[in-house]
């Protein structure tokens, strides 16, 4: 009895030490942010010494424009994402999983295939069409491919999905004379809630995490998201003005933080049933 | 009767006639919910594909029309020695940090498998890493952990060594942080392998344990064999991940892919090719390579698991 308490207790121990250990260069970073200049890299502790807000002050604008304005552009193209994510991808999920058609098992294929693309292969002609459209340096080329559901991860997700929702309730609504929109509109759309959740919580995500192509595409100053706006800080950064950029690195990745803290169970679901089929 | 008899043939010819037409009915309404992913299968992923194989054949800066090369391209990548050592260097990452990160994952998500109160808690605290990982901004932190000045070197000193190298500044070790940066984002595998554990059905551990079996024998007898397809799926998809690896290095390495080149993945020499120097067909020819190399692993991958995954399915 008091050795499996002992032994509960060290298991708890040694994952608590681990976690410690993991999240310490997190909360290091937050620290720093609003420490004094000097202080940064004199102190491995986590007590802020100089408790002032006058990294952010001084970050905000350091980086050519307000820092808000990379927020509200981040915004923009997540939205975006999100919006073409939820409408393409669910589409092409129902037609996949519920309708029956010539060349479905080689369409399905493809798109599997598509999942593990790397986007290098497509981003040079893909640049070139968008910069023929005078796209370069708007948001389009970051919103327009996931209006064409060109994120085939969650066009697989939601397969899965509508697999797992009986198939006889599609049956008695066509029964009561439902056409195949009103099925995916006021059938499984609603029932999808947690597989649409999902998807723009991971959109959201990796839109706003996302640097190879807004990186690409984002030249110009006033376009730029938040990631690209924060490697312009690194480049521009003196050795000696890391709190500043401690200071915004802590606001990228507040909404990150938020996101993951109010979807917390949809990220687990949506990790676990993809990944364990 | 003849005539009931023609009634009802009638009625099975209308029948399957209907039965057609409805089954046309669903074909094009497939078709019309499956437009933005046609649409978007040609215009973004099939068409530049082909446009890409092309201009991997080309010379071509953007702004003068391509000049056809032939494999030029592919053949110049033989004696590119910045080129092999990118290669060289993102085969030494995915090597050493897959193993290392699906290692920790098992390990840590057999731990808090076994009843553990508060693992909820646990796994969002592993997990949280694995979300922030990709993003410049911790990109920016391990910059500054590993600086020749940094926290890491703190921490070294105060345990008495003082002659640590520069990390992120030291050809022998820049990569190394880079490892350690995506052995930290263990989480996201992790929960693929929770969910697997909790698969095994528990009846077989009691029967193992009714036998005798120790811990040990336990893990390595009923639990690795039963989450072989979850190992698989893990070794797969991060092992493609991997190979596109990015935003890590451009930050800390300030895009250079220094020092001394012992940073420089593939992907990155790919983007200094072909964004920073407009030689779109060598970057599109390196790109091809790259799939190459992914799908090639990713087949391998496939064929081997004849030989160790297990569906009892």
């Amino acid at each position: 009895m008091t050795t499996d308490a002992l032994k509960t207790a060290s298991k708890h121990l040694v994952v608590i030490l681990i976690g410690l250990a993991m999240t310490y260069p997190l909360a290091w970073m937050l620290v720093s942010a609003v420490r004094d200049e000097p202080d940064i890299f004199t102190s491995p502790g986590l007590w802020p010494v100089g408790d002032d807000l006058a990294n952010f002050v001084e970050g905000w604008d350091s980086a050519g424009l307000p820092f808000s304005r990379y927020l509200v552009n981040s915004s923009l193209i997540a939205l975006g994402a999100i919006v073409g994510n939820l409408v393409s991808c669910s589409m092409a999920a129902y037609a996949f999983a519920r309708l029956r058609f010539r060349g479905r098992r080689v369409f399905f294929g493809i798109m599997l295939l598509t999942i593990m693309l790397p986007i290098h292969v497509v981003i040079v002609p893909q640049y070139v069409i968008f910069s023929q459209l005078g796209w370069v340096n708007t948001f389009w080329p970051l919103i327009v491919p996931k209006l064409l559901a060109t994120d085939a991860f969650f066009v697989f997700l939601m397969v899965q999905f509508i697999r797992g929702i009986p198939r006889e309730l599609d049956e008695a609504a066509r029964i009561d004379g439902a056409g195949f929109f009103r099925i995916y509109a006021q059938i499984l759309l609603p029932l999808m809630r947690p597989a649409l959740v999902t998807t723009t919580i991971f959109t959201f995500i990796w839109t706003w995490n996302d640097f190879f192509t807004q990186l690409i595409y984002l030249t110009d100053p006033a376009m730029f998201s938040t990631s690209v706006a924060l490697r312009s800080l690194v480049d521009s950064t003196s050795a000696s003005s890391w709190g500043p950029l401690f200071a915004m690195s802590v606001v990228s990745l507040v909404p990150v933080f938020v996101v993951f803290l109010l979807g917390q169970k949809y990220i687990v679901q949506g990790i676990a049933t993809t990944g364990g089929k | 009767m003849s005539a009931l008899g023609e009634l009802r043939t009638l009625r099975k010819q209308e029948k399957s006639q209907v039965l057609s037409e409805a089954a046309r009915k669903e074909e094009r309404a497939a078709y019309l919910f499956l437009v933005p992913w046609l649409a978007g299968l040609v215009l973004i992923t099939a068409g530049p594909m082909v446009a890409s194989l092309y201009v991997s054949l080309t010379d071509y800066n953007l702004l003068q029309p391509p000049e056809f090369l032939g494999l030029d391209n592919y053949v110049q990548m033989l004696d590119d020695e910045r080129l092999l050592n990118s290669l060289g260097v993102t085969f030494a990452y995915v090597f050493v940090s897959v193993p290392l990160q699906l290692a920790a994952a098992l390990g840590i998500a057999v731990v808090l498998n076994r009843g553990m109160r508060g693992l909820a808690f646990y796994r969002s605290v592993y997990y949280l890493p694995s979300l922030l990982g990709g993003s410049v901004a911790v990109a920016v932190l391990w910059r500054r952990l590993f600086g020749a000045d940094g926290l890491v070197n703190q921490g070294l000193a105060l345990l008495g060594v003082h002659d640590a190298p520069a990390w992120v500044a030291d050809p022998d070790t820049a990569l190394g942080t880079l490892v350690v940066l995506n052995v930290w984002t263990f989480g996201a595998p992790m929960v693929i392998f929770l969910a697997g554990l909790r698969q095994v059905p528990v009846s077989l551990y009691e029967a193992a344990a009714v036998d005798g079996a120790g811990r040990w024998a336990r893990f390595a007898r009923i639990t690795l064999p039963m989450i072989t397809p979850i190992i698989f799926f893990n070794v797969v998809l991060q092992i493609i991940h991997a190979f596109q690896a990015f935003t890590q290095a451009f930050i800390v390495s300030g895009g250079t892919g220094g020092p001394s080149d012992a940073t420089m993945f593939f992907t990155l020499y790919l983007y200094q090719t072909g964004f920073g120097n407009f030689q779109m067909g060598y970057a599109s020819a390196m790109a091809w390579v790259l799939l190459v190399i992914v799908a090639a692993f990713t087949a391998i991958n496939f064929w081997a698991s004849r030989f160790w995954v297990f569906y009892d399915d």
